[in-house]
């Protein structure tokens, strides 16, 4: 079955999404990130949209409930490359993607995950002592 | 009046023929010269009318043509299914109103990424939805 490869790094999950989704490879796109969260305990989760061309509500809900459901399995979800045009459009269409923190590039995106990771160990420390 | 000067009939059947569908209307705004925001908005509306046609009315065919009138060409994109109908079409047309599994933007959403959005719904017959985005030139 045709699948988006999700790469893990320390504990982080990164996703590129390189081709046109149709909606059934979202949905397992959305099935894979949860259980991969999971599985290696992942605390971040990247996804890079730069080669997409256009985002329509269904893969935007797509997003939204990834990150939704990341945040109940204690993981944050960056969205990272999206285009001009997509982000114009996707505004008039109405989807704003609010509960979905973005960062401009890969780079962007993976230094403010490592900055919440690092304050989730403070933060464990300092309850612990 | 406008003239038709080019049209492709291609079916909706499954969600990968709403991929060919965003490639091919893609593939017809960029030979027509629209800018690259212009192309996103009329794909984007047109895999949300193609993903409508297949969710609800259970399969179509889509109509491209480039039309042209005193003023200027259009691109324009016509969807027909013979699904059940849309019984109240001012209720569908609202933002948010969904009887499937999407969040309701289909319709309202893709109405906005256009210039000319027509619908046409008979219960028990089907829908055909049509948009168009002009080119000046």
């Amino acid at each position: 079955m045709e699948r988006i490869p999700i790469l893990k790094m320390g504990e982080l999950l990164l996703v590129t999404i390189q081709v046109d989704m149709h909606d059934q490879l979202a949905i397992t796109l959305q099935d894979d990130l949860t259980q991969q969260i999971v599985k290696h305990r992942a605390h971040g989760v990247l996804i890079d949209i730069s080669s997409l061309e256009i985002v329509d509500s269904f893969i935007g809900r797509m997003i939204g409930n990834i990150a939704a459901m990341a945040r109940m399995l204690d993981a944050e979800t960056v969205l990272v490359g999206m285009k001009p045009a997509v982000a114009i459009t996707l505004v008039e269409l109405g989807m704003s993607l609010a509960g979905v923190r973005t960062a401009l590039n890969v780079e962007k995106g993976m230094a403010m995950l490592q900055n919440s990771l690092k304050g989730k160990e403070t933060f464990g420390r300092n309850t612990q002592g | 009046m406008a003239v038709i000067l080019k049209d492709e009939t291609a079916w909706i059947k499954s969600s990968s023929d709403i991929v060919k569908v965003r490639q091919l209307v893609r593939d017809w705004a960029i030979s027509m010269g629209f800018s690259l925001v212009e192309q996103t908005k009329i794909v984007t509306a047109a895999s949300e009318l193609g993903r409508n046609a297949l969710d609800y009315g259970g399969g179509g065919e889509v109509r491209l043509e480039v039309i042209q009138n005193e003023l200027r060409r259009g691109l324009k994109v016509t969807f027909v299914d013979q699904g059940p109908g849309i019984p109240d079409l001012e209720q569908a047309l609202k933002d948010g109103f969904s009887t499937g599994t999407g969040m309701g933007l289909g319709l309202s959403g893709a109405k906005r990424l256009v210039n000319e959005f027509e619908i046409d719904s008979t219960p028990g017959r089907g829908t055909e939805v049509s948009i168009t985005r002009w080119r000046n030139t």
